[in-house]
């Protein structure tokens, strides 16, 4: 592909609010994760929830919109000036020219959840509640197109953990086909009882922080986030780079990865490929690196196919937890953190390696010229991405 | 790029009153009236068994729509890349999962929070039919259908391969369905290629439009209330023209309240 200019971009998560928050933690090695408080769950198991999101309160006039979704989308959009980088934009290409494109797995579910809580007495839902502004899976871009004040095409990109990775590609697809100029793309996904109860149900969730990489991992921590970035057609100061996508199906199971994880190595090689790269131009690969056993065993064995053993490598969800869709954004979004301040993140919370993963683990962090990272992202549905980040000069 | 330019090789149609696209082209072409009797869904034989026990709605409406776009195409979908559009997923699902979780201890069935994903259609898609191509899985509300013909256009125009649109809405059991109505189940599949073959049925060049014009009407009555009912139903138009065999220019599709989405459809003689 054209290498494609990324002009702005802002993250979220448990670890604070914006880029310099975010990069503190990462370089204090600080977790964002903590024992559940959100609504009281009596669940076993840690989240990364954001500070701010009960705080913050949507502009009146986009009030339907109120969900925790868009308050943590406007929470996170109102951060590192990336409201006005979007009026640059918006002013430079004109807002039909500007898409909205971001990944969310649940959108605004919760409101529907809770909403079933205060059923009628017939059954019905209450008179306040609003679907399509919130449950509905484009809630969170329809909001993002009016508080962005843009008139482009928008549509959600929602398969699972990999949503938020995919809207690279398809803003990437949607400038080289002369539709749009620049687009707004990124992901919000916030703590829901689907999602937390759904993980438990399948024993996916750990009863302790997640531990990516340690012999006795016993699955993921739940985590919320919003990740913007601005990407076009052409820059004046670009932050960096998307160089390369690939997008690939398992089409094995829902829910289990490819044991010997070919979807995903197809998806990494599809990314150098598009890159035009070969796996040694790789600094640093950003792992999907759930703590599942199945996926650090089947993502182990299929970057080691792709790379060898040597590459440095780590999974940042011990910090965040997993932000499902929200989690593609979130990362490549680390990874241009790690490239702009010559920092190659450690992976948290190992207490034991496990001896039979092979890759190069960062347990600590490393610093060190990061020139071009590689993000994997895998979801439910069999469904891979893989994104190549560069840095400026 | 100078032309959004791509070719319908096959179509798979299921709705109210329209069984298949051989079935219902006599009413697309206005020579019979349509009948607005209930879509009844068929099992999805390409699964595996226990895929297909597992299977709601939503899943069994996109496979049968994709099953007859590529069987009609003689095309094999071991290799096709697919955009799987859709305003809400599997709506029996979710009011279930919500119904349970309102409880004081809820117990979530994992086979209902697996399928609960929005992507589910394409992964048991993708697992019929063991193929590892790129599948994407969108939402744009009632513009779903135009923005899974934008993105199944520019992935063909751009790659130089052929795409499978599956476009398709299931309804909401109450009390979501007072919410957000859907009448009935109604789902689209386009095979779409980069250049005209023997099988081709029409030509489709599209433009994004910024002043968003009201999209073309109906003129079957019946056929128009599903249109404006079903977000999938913004394809019925454009099935109208192809049905037809007639060349139409500037067709308008809905697609957002700001944005319209123009179609010239030509026919392949």
């Amino acid at each position: 592909m054209t290498p494609l200019a990324i002009s702005a971009f802002t993250l979220t998560t448990a670890l604070g609010a914006g880029r310099a928050a975010t990069l503190d933690a990462l370089r204090a090695q600080r977790s964002g994760l903590a024992p559940v408080t959100f609504m009281g769950l009596p669940l076993p198991t840690w989240v990364g929830e954001v500070a701010g999101v009960d705080a913050t309160r949507l502009p009146q006039p986009l009030a339907e919109f109120d969900c925790r979704n868009n308050r943590l989308a406007w929470w996170g959009l109102q951060q590192d000036g990336f409201l006005g980088a979007v009026a640059v934009a918006r002013a430079r290409w004109g807002a039909g020219r500007v898409a909205v494109f971001l990944g969310t797995s649940t959108s605004g579910l919760l409101q529907t959840e809770l909403a079933y809580r205060r059923r009628t007495s017939d059954g019905s839902l209450p008179a306040d509640f609003h679907y399509g502004p919130t449950q509905n899976t484009y809630s969170v871009a329809d909001f993002a197109m009016h508080a962005l004040q843009l008139q482009g095409p928008s549509w959600v990109v929602s398969t699972a953990c990999s949503s938020s990775a995919k809207v690279f590609g398809t803003a990437a697809r949607m400038i080289a086909a002369g539709l749009v100029d620049a687009a707004v793309v990124g992901g919000v996904d916030s703590l829901c009882l689907s999602t937390l109860y759904g993980f438990n149900s399948l024993e996916l969730l750990s009863d302790e922080i997640c531990r990516p990489w340690d012999a006795a991992r016993k699955g993921l921590s739940i985590g919320e986030a919003a990740a913007f970035a601005l990407v076009e057609r052409a820059s004046e100061a670009p932050q960096g780079w998307l160089l390369g996508i690939g997008e690939t199906n398992d089409g094995y199971h829902m829910s289990t990865p490819h044991p010997e994880g070919a979807g995903a190595i197809a998806a990494m090689r599809g990314a150098l490929a598009d890159a035009g790269l070969q796996a040694a131009d790789i600094d640093y690969i950003n792992l999907h690196g759930t703590a599942t056993p199945t996926n650090d065993t089947a993502e182990d064995a299929a970057v080691n196919s792709v790379f060898g053993s040597s590459t440095p490598c780590s999974s940042t969800k011990g910090a965040t937890g997993h932000t499902l869709g929200a989690a593609g954004a979130v990362e490549a979004l680390i990874a241009l953190l790690a490239i702009q301040h010559g920092v190659m993140p450690a992976g948290l919370n190992v207490q034991q390696r496990d001896a039979a993963l092979q890759l190069n683990y960062l347990q600590h962090n490393q610093a060190a010229g990061v020139r071009r990272v590689l993000s994997n992202s895998f979801g439910f549905g069999g469904s891979n991405a893989s994104l190549v980040l560069g840095g400026v000069g | 790029m100078n032309e959004l330019r791509v070719w319908v090789q096959g179509i798979g149609l299921l709705g109210p009153g329209l069984n298949s696209w051989p079935s219902a082209l006599e009413v697309l072409r206005g020579g019979q009236p349509h009948a607005n009797v209930p879509t009844v869904l068929p099992l999805p034989s390409r699964l595996p068994p226990a895929e297909r026990r597992r299977a709601g709605s939503a899943v069994k409406l996109a496979m049968a729509v994709a099953d007859e776009a590529v069987t009609q195409a003689q095309f094999d979908p071991g290799t096709l890349a697919t955009v799987f559009a859709s305003s809400s997923g599997e709506g029996a699902n979710c009011h279930a999962l919500c119904d349970t979780l309102a409880s004081a201890t809820p117990v979530v069935s994992p086979t209902r929070f697996t399928n609960s994903v929005h992507n589910a259609s394409s992964g048991a898609w993708h697992i019929a039919v063991a193929s590892r191509a790129p599948s994407t899985s969108l939402c744009a509300f009632d513009g779903s259908f135009g923005a899974g013909l934008i993105e199944a256009t520019i992935s063909v125009c751009l790659t130089g391969r052929p795409v499978l649109l599956v476009a398709s809405d299931s309804p909401y059991p109450e009390p979501l369905n007072t919410a957000r109505p859907l009448p009935d189940h109604f789902g689209v599949a386009l095979l779409l290629t980069p250049a005209a073959t023997e099988r081709s049925l029409s030509a489709l060049t599209l433009r994004l439009s910024s002043s968003p014009a009201v999209a073309t009407p109906l003129r079957e009555a019946s056929l128009e209330t599903l249109r404006h009912a079903l977000p999938a139903a913004a394809v019925l138009p454009l099935l109208v023209a192809i049905a037809q065999g007639a060349a139409q220019r500037h067709m308008a599709l809905g697609y957002l309240p700001a944005m319209g989405l123009l179609v010239d459809v030509e026919p392949v003689v």
